[in-house]
C-alpha cells in the first residue's frame, strides 16, 4: 500500500468519525433528515466564502459557511411555526432552494472559483495527498486535508465529551431535561452548528451529498448492534474506518469515485450486519409500519 | 431582450418541443407530489429521487447507449427497490423511519455516483448526456426522448385523474378508507409507483439531486392558496409548469447551464412568496390580521372607557379631552390620536375642538363591549367559581372576541342576569330582549 | 369548592395555559399543602398534564404565575423533580438503567464534572428503593412497562428533591408495581416531601391521596380527599365539558390571541 493510499484512507476515516459522532445524536433525535438538509444547504455559503476568500485554503471560511447550516435549522423552524408548514415539507423546501442557489452560483462563477458540480457531489479526496503542508525549509509534513480532518475530529470529540450529559438527556428525554434546567433549544442549535461546521469542513473531501451518508450510515449500523450509547459511538468509529478502507480499495479496483465507493461500502456493512442479525435472531417481527 | 422575444415567439421548433416537454414533466410531478405532500411523505419523495441514480447508471451499463426506455426501466427498478428497502428496514429493525429514509437515500446515491464515475472513467463515448441526469438539462429533451418522457407524463396525469377520489381519501384518512373496503395497500402501491414514475420523468428537466423539490415545493406553495384538493392540484401543476418554463428558457439562452437549479429557484420563490403573502394562511396576511385585531381592540377599549366614564357621571355624551381618557386608563399615547381619528371616521365619535364625544352608534358599541365584559365576568364567577377579583383580566380579552351566538348562549344559560360579580349593572340594549 | 392550604408548597395564581394558542386550562387558582400525596384528577383533555407542565415551566403561561416554595421555579429548581409520562420517550434508546437514573444527578453537575462515586451511590440507592438494583446494567429496551416506570421513579428519587410532579405514574403498570410505587410515594410524603400525581383512575384515587385537585379545563375543586371526593363534585368534573368555555377557547385560537392585552 502506498503512502498516498494511507493518507486518503486516514483522511476519510477521520472525517467519517467526526460525522458519525454527531450523526449518532441526529439519529437518536430522529433528525437524520435535518442532517441531510444541512449538508445540502451549506453549499451557497461555501461558494460565497470561496468567492470572498478567493480559494478554499482559508480556514476562516468554515465558520462563515457553517452559519448557513444554522440558518437552515432556523428557517425550517420558521416555516414550520410561523407559516404553519408541515415539518417534512419545511425541510424539503428549504434545503432544495438553498442547494439550487449554490449550484447556480457555481455555474455563474465557474471561471472565478475552483469548484465544480462534481466536487459538490463527491469531493476530491483523491487529490488529498497532492496538497501538502510544508515547513519553511521545504520539508513535507503531510496533506493539508489530513490536518483539517484531525483538527475537526479533535473539536468534535471535545464537543461530544464536554456536552455528553446535556446531549444525552436532551436527546433521550427533552421534557425532563428542560425541567431540570438544561436548555434544550441551546443544545439543539449547538448540535446543528457542529453538524454544519463538520459538513463544511468535510465538504472538500467527500462532497456535500455524501456527507449525509457518513452522518447516518455508520451510526445506524452501530445502533443495530448495541444498547449502550458509548458503545454505539465506539462502533461508529469502527464502521467509519472499515467503510473508508474498504471504499478506497473498491474505488481503486473500479476506477470510480472514492467517496461513492466509501458510501457503497458503508451501505454494504449495514446490510451485512442487519441481514446477519435477522438470520441469527429470527425473532418475531415487531409491529409493522409500512412506508408506502 | 432579443433572446426573450425569440424564445417566446416559439418560432424555433426546438424551443416548442423543449417547452412542451418541460411543462409536461414539471406539471405532472407537481400533481403526483401533491399527494405525497398531503400524506406527509415529502421526504420519501426526496429519497426516491436520489435512489433512481444507480438504476440510470445500471441501465446504461447494460445497454451501452443512452436509451430513454432503458433508463426509465432502470430508474423504476432502483426507485422501487429503495422504497422496498425502507419498508423492510423500518419493519424489521429498530431503526426509525427518518433514519431509514436518510440511509437508503444516501447509500443508493453513493452507489449511483460510483457507477457513474466508473462509466465515465471507462471512457465510453456515448456516456455524454448521462451527467444531465444529475442536475437536469431541458435542452436535451428532443426527438425520441421527448416522446417517451411526454407519454409517461401523460400516463401519470391520466392515472391521477382516474384514481383521484381514492387518493384523496387515503391521503386524508387511511384508516377510514380501509373501513370503506378500499384496497388501501394496492392504492398505496400505485401511488408510490406513480411517484417513482414522476421522479423518473422529471429528472430529465430537473435532475436527480433536486427532483424532490418538484414533488414537494409546488404542492407546499399551492396549499397556501386553497383548502380544496382539486384546486390544490391545479395550482401545483400551474406553479410547476411556470418553473418548467423558466427552466426551458434558461436552457435556451445558456445551453451550458444546468436547468434543474433554475427551475427549483423559481418554484422556491413562488413557494416563499406564498408562505408570506397568501391570503388566509400567509405570514404577512396573518400579521396584518393581528394588527387589525389590535386596532379593533384599542378602539373598543376607548369606546368602553367613554361608556364607563359616562356611566359614572350619568352623562354618556359629555365631550372629553385626550388627557381625561389617559387618566382613566393607560392607553398607549402614541397610537391614541390615530385610534380616535379612526373612530371619528367610522362615525363612533364626534370631535369637538380638542375633545371627543360618543356618537349614538359609538355609545351602542361601547355599551355592547361593557355588556360582554360583565357577562363574561359573571360566567367565570358562576361556572368556574372564580373570586370576583380574578375575573376582570380574562374578560378584558374575551369581550373583544365573543360572537353574537356565544353571547346569546351566555344570556340564555344565566337567564338574562342584571348584575355582574362586582354588582355593576349589565347594560342591555334594545335588541337584547328575552324571547 | 376550594380549600386553601396552610403554608402552601405550590401556588397557582390565576393560571391560564394555552396549547397551540388554545387555552387548555382557565384561571386556575389554588394552593397545595406540604407533605401531602396529592392527586390531580379529571377526564381526558381536562388539562391535568398541562397543569404540571406549566408548573415546571415547560409550557408558556397566558396569564398568572406559579410559585414553588414561595419562589420562582428557577430559584428552587434543584428542590423540584419532574417525571414525564412513560410513553414520552423512546425506550429503544441505547442506555442502561443506571444511565437513566444517573440523569437525575446531572442537574447538579457543571459542564466539565463527571458523576462522582457519591452520585453513583445515590443512584444505586434509588434503584434499590424501587426494587430495581439488580437491573442496573440492564438495557432499558428490555424492561417491561412497570419496570420502565420504576426506573423513571428511581431517577426522580436520585434528584433528592422536596417536591415531585409525576405525570401518570400508575398508567399501564402491573398491580405489584402499583403497590410498590404507592408505598414509595407514601414514604416520601411521610418524610415531609410533597408529591403531586396526575391520575386518571377514580376507583383508586380515594384511597391513594390525601388531597385531590379536580380539574376539567378549569378548577372544579381542590381540598382534602374526604371533603372534595363527593358525588356532586365528581359529577361536575366528569359530567360533560363547559361548551361555552371550549368554544371561546377555539375563538381565542382562531384569532391568535397570545397572552393578555396590555392596554
Amino acid at each position: 500500500m502506498t503512502m498516498d493510499a494511507v493518507y486518503i484512507i486516514l483522511t476519510a476515516t477521520l472525517f467519517s468519525i467526526s460525522c458519525g459522532l454527531l450523526g449518532a445524536f441526529l439519529l437518536l433525535r430522529r433528525m437524520a433528515m435535518v442532517g441531510d438538509a444541512i449538508a445540502h444547504a451549506v453549499l451557497p455559503g461555501i461558494v460565497i466564502a470561496f468567492l470572498i476568500s478567493g480559494s478554499r485554503e482559508s480556514v476562516w471560511m468554515i465558520p462563515g459557511a457553517a452559519s448557513l447550516g444554522v440558518l437552515t435549522t432556523f428557517l425550517i423552524e420558521f416555516f414550520h411555526r410561523r407559516a404553519g408548514l408541515q415539518t417534512d415539507a419545511a425541510i424539503g423546501v428549504t434545503f432544495t432552494a438553498l442547494f439550487a442557489v449554490g449550484i447556480i452560483l457555481i455555474s455563474v462563477f465557474a471561471g472565478q472559483i475552483d469548484l465544480d458540480q462534481d466536487c459538490v457531489l463527491y469531493g476530491e479526496i483523491a487529490y488529498v495527498p497532492l496538497d501538502v503542508w510544508m515547513t519553511a525549509s521545504g520539508e513535507v509534513i503531510g496533506p493539508k486535508a489530513l490536518f483539517i480532518a484531525l483538527g475537526l475530529l479533535v473539536l468534535n470529540v471535545l464537543f461530544v465529551v464536554l456536552g455528553y450529559r446535556q446531549l444525552l438527556v436532551s436527546t433521550f428525554d427533552p421534557a425532563f431535561a428542560a425541567a431540570s434546567g438544561i436548555s434544550v433549544v441551546l443544545w439543539n442549535y449547538l448540535l446543528m452548528g457542529a453538524v454544519s461546521f463538520t459538513t463544511v469542513a468535510a465538504f472538500n473531501s467527500v462532497g456535500a451529498i455524501l456527507v449525509v451518508a457518513l452522518l447516518v450510515v455508520p451510526p445506524a449500523t452501530a445502533y443495530l448492534l448495541t444498547h449502550s450509547l458509548k458503545r454505539m459511538l465506539g462502533l461508529t468509529v469502527l464502521f467509519a474506518f472499515l467503510s473508508s478502507a474498504c471504499g478506497y480499495v473498491l474505488a481503486v479496483a473500479l476506477d470510480g469515485s472514492i467517496a461513492g465507493a466509501i458510501v457503497t461500502c458503508a451501505g454494504g456493512l449495514f446490510v451485512l450486519v442487519w441481514v446477519t442479525q435477522l438470520l441469527l435472531r429470527r425473532k418475531p417481527a415487531k409491529e409493522l409500519h409500512p412506508l408506502t | 431582450m432579443d433572446n426573450l422575444r425569440a424564445f417566446f415567439s416559439f418560432s424555433d421548433p426546438n424551443v416548442v418541443s423543449v417547452v412542451l416537454g418541460t411543462l409536461l414533466l414539471t406539471a405532472s410531478s407537481a400533481v403526483v407530489g401533491t399527494f405525497t405532500f398531503l400524506r406527509k411523505k415529502a421526504l420519501l419523495g426526496d429519497a426516491i429521487a436520489h435512489a433512481v441514480l444507480p438504476g440510470v447508471g445500471a441501465a446504461f451499463l447494460w445497454s451501452g447507449v443512452k436509451d430513454p426506455l432503458m433508463m426509465i426501466a432502470g430508474a423504476f427498478v432502483s426507485g422501487w427497490l429503495a422504497v422496498w428497502a425502507m419498508d423492510q428496514i423500518v419493519a424489521h429493525s429498530k431503526i426509525k423511519e427518518d433514519t431509514a429514509i436518510a440511509l437508503v437515500l444516501s447509500v443508493f446515491f453513493g452507489v449511483g455516483i460510483l457507477l457513474l464515475t466508473y462509466i465515465q472513467h471507462s471512457g465510453n463515448a456515448a456516456q455524454t448526456g448521462l451527467e444531465s441526469f444529475l442536475f437536469g438539462k431541458a435542452a436535451a429533451l428532443v426527438g425520441r426522448d421527448l416522446w417517451v418522457f411526454g407519454a409517461v407524463a401523460l400516463v401519470l396525469l391520466v392515472a391521477v385523474g382516474l384514481f383521484f377520489k381514492e387518493f384523496q381519501l387515503i391521503a386524508f384518512d387511511e384508516a377510514y378508507a380501509r373501513t370503506l373496503g378500499l384496497p388501501v395497500g394496492r392504492l398505496n402501491l400505485l401511488l408510490t409507483s406513480l411517484t417513482v414514475l414522476a421522479v423518473v420523468t422529471g429528472i430529465q428537466a430537473v435532475g436527480v439531486v433536486l427532483m424532490s423539490a418538484m414533488l414537494i415545493t409546488p404542492a407546499a406553495a399551492a396549499r397556501y392558496w386553497t383548502d380544496r384538493v382539486q384546486q390544490m392540484i391545479l395550482l401545483a401543476a400551474g406553479f410547476g409548469a411556470l418553473s418548467g418554463l423558466a427552466g426551458a428558457y434558461v436552457s435556451y439562452v445558456a445551453p451550458a447551464m444546468p436547468t434543474g437549479p433554475w427551475i427549483v429557484v423559481v418554484i422556491s420563490v413562488v413557494a416563499i412568496l406564498s408562505f408570506f403573502f397568501a391570503p388566509g394562511r400567509g405570514i404577512v396576511y396573518r400579521y396584518w390580521q393581528q394588527e387589525s385585531l389590535r386596532h379593533d381592540i384599542l378602539e373598543e377599549n376607548m369606546l368602553k372607557a367613554f361608556y364607563q366614564m359616562g356611566e359614572q357621571e350619568e352623562d354618556f355624551f359629555a365631550s372629553r379631552p385626550a388627557e381625561e381618557l389617559l387618566a382613566w386608563r393607560k392607553f398607549p399615547p402614541a397610537s391614541l390620536k390615530d385610534a380616535l381619528r379612526r373612530l371619528v371616521r367610522k362615525g363612533d365619535m364626534v370631535r369637538k375642538n380638542d375633545a371627543w364625544q360618543l356618537s349614538p352608534a359609538g355609545l351602542e358599541r361601547g355599551r355592547s363591549i361593557v355588556k360582554k365584559h360583565r357577562l363574561w365576568e359573571l360566567y367565570l364567577s358562576r361556572y368556574l367559581q372564580l373570586a370576583p377579583d380574578h375575573v376582570h383580566d380574562d374578560a378584558e380579552t374575551i369581550e373583544h372576541i365573543l360572537t353574537p351566538e356565544l353571547e346569546a348562549e351566555l344570556l340564555r344559560m344565566m337567564d338574562y342576569p342584571d348584575l355582574d360579580p362586582h354588582d355593576a349593572v349589565i347594560p342591555y340594549g334594545e335588541k337584547d330582549k328575552k324571547e | 369548592m376550594k380549600f386553601t392550604a396552610e403554608n402552601p408548597v405550590v401556588e397557582f395564581h390565576d393560571l391560564t395555559v394555552a396549547y397551540h394558542r388554545k387555552p387548555a386550562l382557565w384561571n386556575v387558582d389554588l394552593t397545595l399543602p406540604a407533605g401531602a400525596l396529592i392527586g390531580i384528577i379529571g377526564p381526558n383533555g381536562a388539562g391535568k398534564s398541562t397543569l404540571i407542565k406549566a408548573a415546571m415551566g415547560l409550557l408558556p403561561l397566558s396569564s398568572g404565575y406559579v410559585r414553588l416554595f414561595g419562589a420562582e421555579l428557577d430559584a428552587v429548581r434543584r428542590r423540584v423533580s419532574y417525571v414525564p409520562q412513560r410513553e414520552s420517550v423512546d425506550w429503544d434508546f441505547p442506555a442502561s438503567v443506571m444511565d437513566v437514573v444517573l440523569m437525575g444527578r446531572y442537574a447538579g453537575l457543571g459542564l466539565l464534572k463527571r458523576p462522582s462515586a457519591q452520585d453513583r451511590e445515590i443512584a444505586l440507592n434509588s434503584l434499590e428503593k424501587v426494587g430495581m438494583a439488580g437491573f442496573r446494567n440492564r438495557q432499558i429496551a428490555q424492561l417491561s412497562g412497570g419496570q420502565q416506570q420504576r426506573v423513571f421513579l428511581a431517577r426522580a428519587l436520585a434528584q433528592e428533591a422536596d417536591l415531585y410532579f409525576m405525570d401518570e405514574p400508575f398508567a399501564g403498570v402491573d398491580a405489584a408495581t402499583e403497590a410498590a410505587i404507592l408505598e414509595i410515594l407514601q414514604e416520601l410524603t411521610s418524610s415531609g416531601k410533597t408529591v403531586i400525581v396526575v391520575h386518571h383512575d377514580l376507583q383508586s384515587a380515594a384511597s391513594f391521596f390525601h388531597w385531590v385537585v379536580l380539574l376539567n379545563m378549569r378548577l372544579v375543586a381542590s381540598g382534602p380527599v374526604d371533603e372534595v371526593f363527593t358525588a356532586a363534585l365528581l359529577q361536575e368534573t366528569y359530567g360533560g365539558r363547559l361548551t361555552v368555555l371550549a368554544e371561546v377557547g377555539e375563538l381565542v385560537r382562531k384569532r391568535q390571541i397570545s397572552g393578555r392585552e396590555k392596554y
